[in-house]
């Protein structure tokens, strides 16, 4: 690991407090649990949970040639993005392969914001301004702030704070306004299949946000959420985790975001090589897996199918919603279907699953 | 500072036992399932298998990691905690209770004395936090 001191988001100090357990990941100390994993979980699908994503990187996109910019570097067509709105996307490498996640927002005629992966922003950074040029880029992550407050009491928290009706804002789409009487960007995503909001702020402000809004939720049951919650909430929905479920060895179209690869908009880096795969058929696919053995799988398992190796396992554990071990797997194209029987190799001892619906908790995000 | 009885003898891997008549009743400690966190899932080994003194016997898996269970003395599995297949969240309600996990008829009584005393493993505790 690499000797660089940890960094710290504004709500160190409130995490340290609270009493969370506090563990490296990526780069940053941050929290891993509060009151335990199963529990915060609970919290979020039943009432209301805040997390500090603070860590995640955020860089604006300015000019003129913003669009043009924002084309070549991200699979996605940023021109069907309307102000106010946010789309998913990715970075591709010339190959295919995944650079990074992340999401953009529309926020004027000619001014982007792109929310990356805490771990990749230094590497993101250094990709955007190399490929894009011709845009004014400046990041952002240090001085900004982001609480997500995701679950069913969400909406009514957040619009309880708020300047104005939230309940207004579809879903992927975002406002300005003030929260708790914090300037801030009043985003309608998240990452765990709950409704609810990504609040973005100043630095300095966040953790008079993060105080405000647990004062105001403590009442609805509403509590902090570490990252451990924060896995098993997006593993439920099968959304992938960078460095877990996609990386730079795996593309998109695998993963299952081909609906975020848009060759129809014009050329932009890992075009060729993605068309080049879809007319090829992907070779393998990032499928949802339920444990019919007891056992759990964990990233880096072996998946085989009457005994040969098949694919591997890159997220696994106890989903506390829908009660079964479950688990992602990049598995040979062939054997994706729901239903198709599996076995996953857990400490030398074949195990059998089967390929899953997903997600395997039904989403409750609002959609328009 | 975690909960230490002071009538069981422990190990390193904070794994304790207790004697019952004729064999010993193994789990692991307040400290260790505070450690895990949630336990998700518990493997033990089948009544009748032979486990060794510092050897594998188990694996218990919280929501973010997998863990060896070590056991304290050798000797034969008599009684495994069936409850745990079910209910793996007792390791961490009643670690020294209920979340018991394997009882062995121990074939070489010398290993007990071996063991960690009481205030042994607190000291070795005090240690690991510094």
């Amino acid at each position: 690991m690499s000797e660089a001191p940890l960094k710290r988001t504004p709500l160190h100090a409130a995490h340290v407090a609270a009493g969370a357990r506090m563990v490296p990941f990526g780069g940053w100390d941050m929290p891993v649990q509060y009151t335990g994993i199963l529990d915060e979980h609970r919290t979020v699908r039943g009432a209301a949970g805040l997390f500090d994503v603070s860590h995640m990187g955020e860089f604006e996109c300015n000019g003129p040639a913003a669009l043009a910019a924002l084309q070549s570097v991200t699979t996605n067509d940023v021109a069907a993005l309307e102000i106010g709105q946010v789309q998913y996307s990715v970075f591709c490498s010339p190959n295919g392969t995944i650079v990074d996640d992340l999401t953009v927002y529309r926020l004027a005629t000619d001014r982007y914001m792109l929310t990356v992966n805490a771990s990749n922003i230094d590497k993101d950074y250094a990709w955007v301004t190399h490929h894009a040029k011709a845009a004014r880029w400046r990041n952002v992550s240090e001085q900004t702030g982001l609480i997500a407050v995701q679950g069913p009491k969400a909406e009514a928290l957040v619009g309880r704070l708020a300047d104005q009706d939230v309940t207004k804002i579809g879903y992927y789409r975002f406002a300005r306004g003030a929260v708790a009487g914090v300037a801030t960007l009043i985003s309608r995503t998240g990452y765990t299949g709950e409704d609810g909001f990504e609040l973005y702020a100043a630095a300095a402000d966040t953790p008079r946000l993060w105080t405000a809004l647990l004062d105001a939720g403590r009442a609805d049951g509403v509590a902090p959420i570490g990252l451990g919650a924060r896995d098993t909430l997006r593993l439920e929905m099968k959304y992938a985790l960078y460095g877990n479920d996609i990386d730079d060895t795996t593309n998109p179209l695998e993963a299952g975001l081909g609906w975020v690869v848009k060759p129809a908009k014009g050329d932009f880096v890992g075009r060729d090589a993605l068309e080049k795969i879809r007319a090829e058929g992907v070779r393998r696919r990032l499928i949802g897996i339920e444990m019919v053995d007891k056992a759990i799988a964990r990233h880096g398992y072996p998946v085989r199918k009457d005994g040969r190796e098949v694919g591997i396992v890159t997220s696994g554990s106890y989903g506390p919603s829908v009660d079964k071990y479950i688990a992602m797997a990049y598995v040979e194209a062939a054997l994706a279907a729901v239903g198709t029987a599996l076995a996953v190799e857990v400490r030398g001892q074949a195990k059998a699953a089967r390929v899953a619906k997903t997600p395997f908790h039904p989403s409750r995000v609002k959609r328009a | 500072m975690a909960n230490v009885p002071k009538d069981l003898k422990y190990t390193r891997e904070h794994e304790w036992a207790k004697q019952e008549g004729d064999s010993v009743r193994v789990g692991i400690t307040a400290y260790a399932q505070e450690q895990l966190g949630d336990v998700v899932f518990v493997e033990l080994p089948k009544v009748g298998a032979k486990v060794t003194a510092t050897k594998n016997f188990g694996v218990v898996e919280s929501v973010k990691a997998v863990s060896d269970l070590f056991a304290p003395i050798s000797g034969e599995v008599v009684e495994i905690n069936g409850e745990l297949s079910q209910k793996p969240e007792t390791v961490n309600q009643d670690p020294y209770g209920r979340g018991w996990m394997i009882a062995v008829k121990p074939s070489n009584k010398g290993e007990w004395d071996q063991l960690l005393t009481a205030q042994q493993y607190e000291d070795f505790l005090a240690q690991a936090a510094h």
